[in-house]
Formats: structure tokens, sequence, C-alpha cells
């Protein structure tokens, strides 16, 4: 069979395939465009984004653990302005899907990055209510349905574009989350960001990140993260974009059953840079082989 | 340009009882390499997810030298290989020394190497045609001291005093006489603090070339920064990626 249909939509933007990269794991793509062909992603996410620069945490900021890995990068990121002018030129010379991920302290400070935005020639939001390494923001808004619901309320207001809103899993109940962001507007909602966790080194006796505790990821996160995936897809009608462990076509292929309509790969291209690539064309390939003409057509089926 | 290659191993051989030699050609890496810039080199393992730097040693033609010492489960790993074998590898990444600079700008070098900080100065050397004094510091056992050029006088340095200076390389400079131009140096933070000091005092113009934890090694995760006296000029913070925005920088330029 050939002519598989890899195309989805969501919010009304149409991605040529279902795979993004992860949010803070592929910088706004410049690092990664001696592997990989950006015009052949779905979409592109960009590194979270604020109002200001932020100068993240100390390092030790990363260590590496059993099939995965902890990172306290603490949100460093140069502020929406210098993003405006060198980021957004850079993206706009590939076709593809721009996801810029949106970070703050306040609900102000979301809004103001996102008023930023309107204008510019990206096609989603993702609002990171999620980073577990950030004490003042992100996490707080992203434990709690009611804040959630608040930010999701303000960012709706403000923006001109789609707003996907992006998921803890530090949470009891994943679903209650992805409904309550539904309810106050969200286009589509996008999970797992990282689960806190922490190591020590015996020797030192002292936390290896500076930080002490980091967000774990990576494959040894992808169990959990595709449990997470299926109750949320089950628990909202708006798109689920499903990331957490994904390192394969056939991993990809699991978040899209168990109900994401597109994926992204994060820690997996540390280990292979062009680890994307792969994935777009192990997904065709699977459809081809089992006689699948849209990928749509597997979506949700568990 | 950052390269991914599949390399095949030339040989892989002991130096000391935890310091290996390892050699493998490549189609692009070795025409780019600088000295100062390093290799990303991937485990075989899944579960061991991030690529280990390792800075470039020597490259002659096509052929990628890396010497490096065991301490973990991935260079445990990498000890073990043996020639045929395949490895993944990125590469050249960071910026590297400027050599033209070097030889354009100074009469006189002296390279400091500690332990494993020691395998950049060997290219380093070969590639500097201004008078270079090499300093090389060791706990106790000697390696690549005898792999330098001619041209370049070779001090020693060993903590118990087994061979050379007793002490570490600033003994050895301080024995040596020597007053150099500029410095280059890349070892462990102890020392870089000791050269800085030094060169402070004295004004001599030094570089560094730094180590931190690495993620994505290629620039894109923010996990490798130093800090900087001044605004980066990527980051527009206090700070920078050692992967691509060093790992050599100007020692007035970060603090350690
Ligand atoms: C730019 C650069 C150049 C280097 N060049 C050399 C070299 O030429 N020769 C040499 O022997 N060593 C060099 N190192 C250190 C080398 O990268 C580490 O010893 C190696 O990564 C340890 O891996 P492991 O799995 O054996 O150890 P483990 O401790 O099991 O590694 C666990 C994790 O920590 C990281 N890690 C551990 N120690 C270091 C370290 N000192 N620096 C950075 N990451 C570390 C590993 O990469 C891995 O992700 C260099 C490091 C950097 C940053
Ligand atoms: C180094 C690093 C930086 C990250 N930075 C961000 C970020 O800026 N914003 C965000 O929403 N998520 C961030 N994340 C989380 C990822 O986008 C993703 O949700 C998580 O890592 C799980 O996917 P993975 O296992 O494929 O990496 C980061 C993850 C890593 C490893
Ligand atoms: S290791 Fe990722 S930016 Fe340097």
């Amino acid at each position: 069979m050939s002519g598989v249909d890899l195309s989805v939509e969501i919010a009304g933007v149409k991605w040529k395939n279902p795979v993004t990269v992860a949010s803070g794991t592929f910088g706004s793509g410049m690092e990664f465009a001696d592997f990989a062909d950006l015009n052949r992603l779905g979409a592109v996410t960009t590194k979270g984004v604020a109002s200001k620069p932020w100068k993240g945490n100390d390092t030790i900021r990363v260590v590496e653990t059993a099939s995965g890995m902890l990172n306290a990068i603490g949100l460093q990121n140069p502020g929406i302005e210098t993003f405006i002018e060198r980021d957004i030129p850079f993206l706009n010379k590939y076709d593809t899907v721009k996801i810029v991920n949106v970070v703050g302290k306040t609900v102000e400070e979301y809004v103001d990055v996102v008023r930023a935005l309107n204008g510019q020639p990206v096609d989603m939001l993702e609002i990171n209510i999620s980073c577990p390494n950030v004490k003042e923001g992100g996490i707080a808004f992203g434990q709690d349905p009611k804040a959630a619901a608040e930010v999701t309320k303000a960012v709706k207001e403000a923006s001109e574009k789609p707003v996907i809103m992006k998921l803890s899993p530090n949470v009891t109940s994943i679903a209650d989350m992805a409904k309550a962001v539904e309810e106050a507007g969200a286009d589509a909602v996008s999970l797992i960001n990282t689960l806190t966790g922490m190591k020590i080194d015996i020797n030192r006796r002292a936390f290896v990140l500076a930080n002490k505790t980091g967000g774990l990821s990576g494959p040894a996160i992808k169990p959990v993260a595709l449990r997470m995936v299926y109750e949320a897809a089950h628990a909202v009608n708006i798109p689920v974009i499903g990331m957490g462990g994904i390192a394969s076509a056939s991993d990809a292929i699991e978040f899209i059953m168990a109900g994401a309509t597109a994926v992204s790969v994060g820690t997996a291209n540390f280990n292979n840079p062009e680890v994307t690539m792969e994935i777009v064309d192990g997904i065709r390939d699977y459809l081809e082989k089992n006689e699948i003409r849209s990928v749509k057509d597997i979506i949700g089926i568990l | 340009m950052i390269y991914r290659e599949k390399i095949t191993v030339t040989s892989n051989e002991r130096l000391t009882d935890d310091i290996f030699d390892l050699k493998f050609n490549t189609k692009n890496i070795a025409k780019d390499a600088k000295p100062g810039q390093f290799i990303n080199v991937y485990s075989a393992d899944a579960s061991r997810l991030l690529p280990r730097p390792i800075s470039i040693c020597e490259v002659t033609g096509d052929e990628i030298r890396l010497v490096y010492r065991t301490v973990g489960e991935g260079t445990r790993e990498f000890s073990r290989l043996q020639k045929g074998d395949e490895r993944f590898v990125t590469g050249p990444v960071g910026n590297g020394y400027d050599t033209d600079f070097l030889n354009g700008n100074f009469k006189s070098a002296a390279l400091f190497g500690g332990g494993a900080g020691i395998p950049p100065m060997v290219e380093l050397s070969k590639r500097l045609d201004i008078k270079t004094d090499v300093f090389l510091g060791y706990r106790d056992v000697l390696f690549l001291n005898n792999d330098f050029p001619e041209n370049v006088t070779v001090h020693i340095a060993t903590e118990d005093g087994s061979t050379g200076t007793k002490g570490n390389v600033m003994d050895a400079l301080r024995e040596s006489g020597v007053t150099p131009d500029v410095i280059c140096a890349c070892g462990p933070m102890p020392m870089l603090k000791a050269i800085k000091a030094y060169s402070e005092e004295d004004v001599i113009k030094t570089y560094f070339s730094l180590e931190e934890r690495m993620a994505c090694g290629v620039g894109a995760c923010l996990g490798c920064v130093c800090k900087t006296k001044e605004t980066d000029e990527h980051s527009k913070v206090d700070n920078a990626r050692i992967c691509v925005d060093g790992p050599v920088f100007d020692a007035e330029e970060v603090i350690l």
C-alpha cells in the first residue's frame, strides 16, 4: 500500500505528521538542524520562554539515571524579546508547525508572553504549568485544578492562537486536571511533563543536582506516561499530545493507540539526535505494513 | 557543523590501570576537528542514554584518538571495545582553541594538563609553532608524556614525587622558571583556580577548557552551563553553554 496519510489536525491546525519534539530538549531547533530535517517534523515545540530572561538553576543540572535522566535546568531562557528577534525568524525558514512553550511565575507573566506572541508567525502555544524545577512558577498552577483553570482562562482570553495546556504527572488525578483545563477553554492538552525525582552521590554524601530534586524523563517513565495519556484521553474531548519516554516508532504508536493525536519526542533526542526522523519513517512503515490508510484510524483505538 | 557518524574502532589500548587509548576513523569529523573540541561517544546499552563527552587527543588524517579514564559504567564499557566494534559518535563539538590566533599573537605558551585534562594538550601542542612548554600533573603513574612533539618541553609533576617535581603543575612551573605569554589549561577545578590566581597576578592571557555534566552534548538542553562575567550573547543571562560556546573560555570571561 502506498500513500498512507500521516497528517493529523489539532485545534484547526494541520500537522503533516503526528511527531513533534518535547519542549526543552530541542532548543528552538537550531542545534538539531545538523541531524534532523525540521521540514519533516509535524511540529517543532520550542524551549519554555518567559517575559524576561531567566538564569535557571546552579549546576549540576543534569544526571543520567537507569534508562532515564533527571534535569533541573530551572527554565533558563533568553526572554520573549530575544525569542521573537532570533528564534522565530529561524523557525520560519522551515515548513513545519511552530509551537511556542510558555512559562511564567504569575498569571500576568503568562499573559505578557502570550500577548507578545499575538501577530507573530507561530501556530500554537503550549502553556507549561508543570515544570517541577522552579519553585515560584509552573508547578504551583499544575497541581491544583482551580489554579490550572485560572491560567487557562487568562491565556485563552489574551491569545489569538490555539492553546495547548501542558500537564504535570505529579498530581493525584490526571483526569481531573485535564477536565479542569478543558472546561476553562483549552484547545488541547499535552502530557506528561517530568516526574519529580532525586539522586544522591554516596561518596560526596550530597545530592547530585544543585537543586536537590529534578524531573525524571526518558524510557524509564514511559509506562507511567502511557497510562496517564490513556486516562486523560478518556476524560476529555479535546486532542491529547502524548509524551514521556518515546524513543521509537513503536513507542509513538502505543501513545497514539492510547488516545494521543500526536506525540512529542524529548530525551530520546539526546541518545540519538536523528531519532525523530526514524520515528516518522517508522510510523509510516507500520501503517503501510498493516494496510492502515491513515494514522487517524488508530488514534485512541484502545 | 556537528556530524553523527557510526565509527569502527581501529584500536583500544590500555595505557595504565585506568587510562585507555581509543582510535577510530571518521568520514568528516577528523577533517574539521580542532584541539580543545570533543567527541560525544554513545553507549551501546540503551539504559545509558547520554553520550560521554571525551576530548580530542590527536587527529591524524581521518583518525581520531581519544584517551580516557574509566570512572563509571560508561567509560568501563568503552574500555572493553575491540578493533572492529562499532559505536555512534557526534562531533567535533565546541569551539576549540584558535591556534592561528595563538601562533599569531604570542611568543611562548605554557599548556597545563591535569589527569584526564592532559589529552587535549597533545593535539594543541602539535598545532602551535611558538615556543611551547607543557606541564603535566599526575597522581603517580604517567601517560601521554611521550606523545608530545619534539620541539615541546614537557615538565612533569607527580603528587607522590615518583617522577619530576613533587607536587602539582604550579610547583613544576615555578621550578622551571618558565614565564609564558599565554596559558592554556585543562584539568580539575583546584588546578584551574591556582592557575587563575597566578595568571591574574602576572597578567598572562589564559584559556581554560571547562567540564560540566552534559545531557544533549550539542547545545540544546542548557544542562552544561558555566557562569560568565558578562551577559552571554546566546543565553541573554550570565552563563554560557560549555558544550558549544566552550569548552574553551578566556579565563577573564568565566567565574570558576
Ligand atoms: C568537554 C569534556 C571533555 C572531556 N574529556 C575527557 C577526556 O579527554 N578524557 C577523560 O578521561 N575524560 C574526559 N571527560 C570526562 C568524561 O566525560 C567522564 O569521565 C565520563 O563521562 C564518565 O562517564 P562514566 O559513565 O564512566 O561515569 P559515570 O559517573 O557513571 O557517568 C554518569 C553520568 O555522569 C557524567 N559524568 C561523570 N563524570 C563526568 C565528568 N567528569 N565530566 C562530565 N560528565 C561526567 C557521564 O557522562 C554520565 O552522563 C570530559 C568531560 C567533558 C565535559
Ligand atoms: C533537559 C530538559 C528540559 C526540559 N525543559 C522543558 C521546558 O522548558 N518546558 C516544558 O514544558 N517541558 C520541559 N521538559 C519536559 C519535556 O518537554 C517532556 O515533557 C518530558 O521530558 C517527558 O518526555 P521525554 O521522556 O520524551 O523526555 C524538559 C525536559 C528535559 C529533559
Ligand atoms: S549538554 Fe546540552 S547544552 Fe550543553
